[in-house]
């Protein structure tokens, strides 16, 4: 394993790789590494890479380097009053030991949490990106500003590429203020009757920052200034609810019982689609935009993906014995013309496909 | 004054009449444009500085016909310029004399609104105004609202990445649109993005949005549209300073507040304004700026009210609050039409598009100030301030000898001074050919260098509007030779580089 302390350190273990045409698996604290297909290399641990540089609540920007936990972020923008407003899980419980999910993985694996339907995904909160290439060069993508279009958006690009682009050695994101109120109904509804509400609902201009139904429940959280809150409260008639935070946290982190399931599908779709005819619904969030199946280890995973594509969406193999998503592929395959495109971008940024092959897709 | 702009390393120059006579094999003649009299309409976009007569202009009206341009553009090496309402400020869409003009001005039906998904497809030709008005009978619109939306198109707004005066809340064209079809210049065709969230692969949507015309022909946008808010308010400040209203910019954003827009105009844009306008500006004031917030009624009270609070204690000289529908449309009609305000007491003028971090906006504006008296023009003000994206209107006349290599120069001076405080030489108005030279001050060359890796990895022959967005090294090389030999920044024509 090699660990890096610097920006200097990832850029001679980057050239070393590149010269020897040895892979590089890019490891923060490792809480995603159940996520996409295979984890090839010698591990470069960038979690001691950490700090943040630079954050200005009134210019709405925090700079960290990549090993910065997500918490120590996250605790500075709350002492003013600010978030990482897309949300992200950290999936760095318990289990995980003492090590606390990084800024920089959380940019890499591009997952939001509950509040993206009403703020957006991490790459709407890129802004800039440190991203040390293939070949060990240093490049300084986007800025600090939040207008910038000034050469291809590469930093944005950045978000959900796993790391087979660069490693990124440290990100620019725009934060947002908290809401002033957040509040949580309950509704009790199937999972046909929650499509509808929710789409509904959407087209209205309530303050809806996150939804997840389970079992016959629906669960709604309303956030933003209080009139605005407290009208919607009324107007959408739920029940109240106890302790909604930690209700959140459990569907943010996945430690919710409607996750405990493997294989886990992630079935990314577009939010008025009808549920398809398959078995092992287990939730619906996002507005209707992202649902979760159990599947069968040896199930017809085609099927599903079939399934969610039928449906102008994509389903995700998202938790899934490490062989079985190296076998299936844990992302929806791409159309050959798009792979072709992925192939030439990596090879722009990786010519020798050291950085975490095989992670996104098993082609590159 | 014409600027006549290097053809760049495109080898190949075709015979034209060998060029007509593939097009029209499968273009119609309606759909060909060709002679001195067609063409020059196309000469040039918003930037009206820079001209150049393309060979041919096509206006295809199927997707089929963007194909088969583009493949009879690649098998033949001749460079291809999209283009869309011609609205862009940057020279983006000027020609290439050895080129093509690819027009999507026919591509302009409203394909579908979906009421219930909260979504449009659109082809690119349509204009971005019409988008929200197809969606207006559902309570929904388009939020990227460009000052020229009654006129500018989706496929440019793509290629630019538009912003507007909603975006601090709202976000840019990048958070507005799910998903476009795309044509290489090769004739493949691409679909990127999709209605579901978060697409496989890479975020190639993130990458075309902005990318002005340089990665592939965009034939089908699909956006997302949201909920018409009830009620929309406008607070009306006035300063006797720019630092102090640049303060309370700071200050509204420190206090938790994200209105739906924050707009600053100094002196000389609203004594530019009021005569036209009327809108009722302080005329006393140094800087005013104009805060909005939308939501329900309650909401909207709840953030006037903080909103007045803070720009109270930051020293607001006066301050008004919108009072119905029409004194808002009042307050912002001076801020909308700024820029032919300015055009009528100057007889040209050049608007420029900095980004800066909010609080180093006295800064800048002083600078402005000297800059002012160094190169004998005028500048006024406009100010995104929220979003810290600076537009000074230098005013200059072009039938003075010198007058704009002047404001060329004094632009340049101010993008310059954008990077080095820390922000950008453009935050919606895109590079195109006009801000190329100022492409290598904010970036060095590995990034340069990998900006013409990823062109290359969706246009291999570069024949997609090439010489626009990013420089060549070599032209960099040669504006940073000038820089040192010429203290005093100079401009000889750019066909000696």
């Amino acid at each position: 394993m090699l660990t890096a302390h610097s920006l200097d350190d990832i850029v001679a273990a980057v050239r070393n790789a590149h010269a020897a045409h040895a892979p590089l698996r890019i490891r923060g604290a490792g809480s995603k590494d159940f996520y996409g297909g295979l984890l090839a290399g010698e591990v470069l641990d960038v979690s001691a890479h950490r700090g943040i540089v630079a954050y200005e609540p009134t210019e709405l920007y925090i700079t960290a380097k990549c090993g910065t936990p997500l918490a120590e972020i996250e605790a500075a923008l709350a002492e003013k009053g600010q978030m990482l407003a897309f949300e992200p899980p950290h999936f760095s419980g318990a289990n995980a030991g003492s090590a606390s999910a990084t800024v920089g993985g959380c940019v890499a694996a591009g997952l939001s949490g509950p509040r993206r339907q009403q703020a957006g995904a991490v790459r709407d909160f890129v802004l800039g990106v440190k991203l040390v290439d293939g070949t060990g060069q240093t490049l300084n993508f986007g800025g600090q500003v939040m207008k910038n279009v000034a050469g291809y958006d590469v930093s944005r690009v950045i978000a959900g590429s796993l790391g087979t682009l660069g490693v990124i050695a440290e990100v620019t994101l725009k934060v947002l203020p908290r809401p002033v109120a957040e509040t949580t109904l309950v509704f009790d509804c199937d999972a046909a009757e929650v499509i509808r509400k929710l789409n509904d609902w959407g087209g209205q201009p309530l303050p809806i920052s996150a939804s997840f139904w389970h079992d016959g429940q629906l669960w709604l959280r309303l956030s933003g200034a209080r009139a605005a809150v407290e009208a919607a409260t009324g107007k959408l008639v739920g029940n109240s609810t106890v302790n909604p935070e930690k209700h959140w946290n459990s569907i943010r982190e996945q430690t919710h019982p409607a996750f405990a399931a493997s294989p886990l599908w992630r079935f990314a779709l577009p939010s008025t689609a009808p549920c398809p005819e398959l078995e092992g619904l287990r939730a619906i969030e996002w507005g209707g935009a992202l649902r979760w199946y159990v599947g069968e280890v040896d199930g017809d995973h085609a099927a599903m993906r079939a399934a969610a594509a039928s449906l102008g969406g994509h389903a995700v193999l998202y938790r899934a014995p490490e062989s079985l998503r190296c076998r299936e592929g844990a992302f929806a395959p791409l159309p050959p013309a798009l792979l072709a495109l992925h192939r030439r971008l990596k090879k722009a940024f990786d010519p020798a496909g050291i950085l975490n092959p095989g992670r996104l897709y098993a082609e590159f | 004054m014409v600027n006549m702009v290097q053809n760049n390393n495109i080898g190949i120059r075709v015979d034209p009449a060998t060029l007509e006579q593939r097009l029209r094999l499968f273009l119609p003649a309606h759909c060909l444009l060709l002679g001195e009299e067609s063409l020059r309409p196309y000469e040039c976009d918003g930037l009206t500085a820079y001209r150049e007569l393309p060979l041919a202009v096509c206006l295809p009206e199927t997707e089929a016909q963007v194909i088969d341009i583009l493949r009879t553009c690649h098998s033949l090496g001749v460079p291809v310029v999209a283009r869309g309402a011609g609205t862009g400020l940057s020279g983006g869409a000027m020609p290439h004399a050895h080129g093509v003009v690819l027009s999507l001005a026919r591509f302009n039906k409203i394909l579908r609104v979906d009421r219930t998904a909260r979504i449009a497809v659109v082809q690119p030709g349509v204009r971005n105004l019409a988008v929200s008005e197809a969606a207006a009978p559902f309570g929904l619109y388009y939020a990227p609202d460009p000052s020229s939306q009654i006129a500018c198109t989706l496929g440019g707004n793509v290629a630019e990445n538009s912003g507007g005066v909603h975006c601090l809340k709202y976000g840019l064209t990048v958070h507005n649109v799910l998903r476009i079809c795309v044509v290489s210049i090769e004739g493949e065709v691409f679909e990127i993005g999709s209605e579901a969230p978060d697409a496989a692969g890479y975020d190639l949507l993130a990458l075309m949005i902005g990318s002005e015309g340089m990665l592939g022909v965009v034939t089908e946008v699909t956006v997302k549209l949201v909920p018409k808010p009830e009620l929309a308010q406008v607070v009306m400040a006035s300063f006797a300073d720019v630092a102090q209203a640049g303060d309370a910019v700071a200050a509204i954003i420190g206090a938790g507040i994200i209105p739906a827009g924050l707009e600053m105009m100094d002196k000389a844009a609203t004594a530019a304004v009021e005569p036209f306008v009327k809108a009722g500006y302080d005329m006393n004031a140094e800087a005013i700026l104009l805060c909005e917030s939308d939501g329900t009624p309650e909401e909207v009270a709840e953030e006037i009210a903080r909103v007045t609070e803070v720009l109270n204690a930051a020293g607001a000289s006066d301050i008004r609050v919108s009072q119905s529908e029409a004194e808002r449309l009042r307050f912002w009609a001076g801020r909308k039409a700024a820029f032919p305000a300015v055009g009528r007491i100057t007889p040209d003028y050049y608007c420029m598009d900095g980004t800066i971090p909010r609080k180093r906006l006295a800064e800048m504006l002083s600078s402005i100030a000297a800059m002012e008296t160094k190169y004998g023009l005028r500048c006024a003000n406009v100010f995104h301030a929220g979003d810290g994206n600076l537009h000074p209107l230098i005013m200059y006349d072009a039938s003075k000898p010198g007058d704009w290599e002047r404001a060329e120069a004094f632009g340049a001076e101010i993008l310059e001074l954008s990077v080095a405080l820390g922000g950008s030489i453009t935050g919606e108005h895109g590079v195109g050919i006009e801000k190329i030279n100022q492409m290598c001050v904010q970036y060095a060359t590995p990034e340069i260098e990998a900006f013409h890796r990823v062109k290359a990895a969706f246009d291999e022959s570069g024949l997609l509007n090439p010489g626009k967005a990013v420089p060549s090294l070599h032209r960099c090389a040669e504006y940073g030779r000038m820089h040192v030999h010429h203290g005093d920044v100079k401009f000889p024509e750019l066909e000696r580089f």
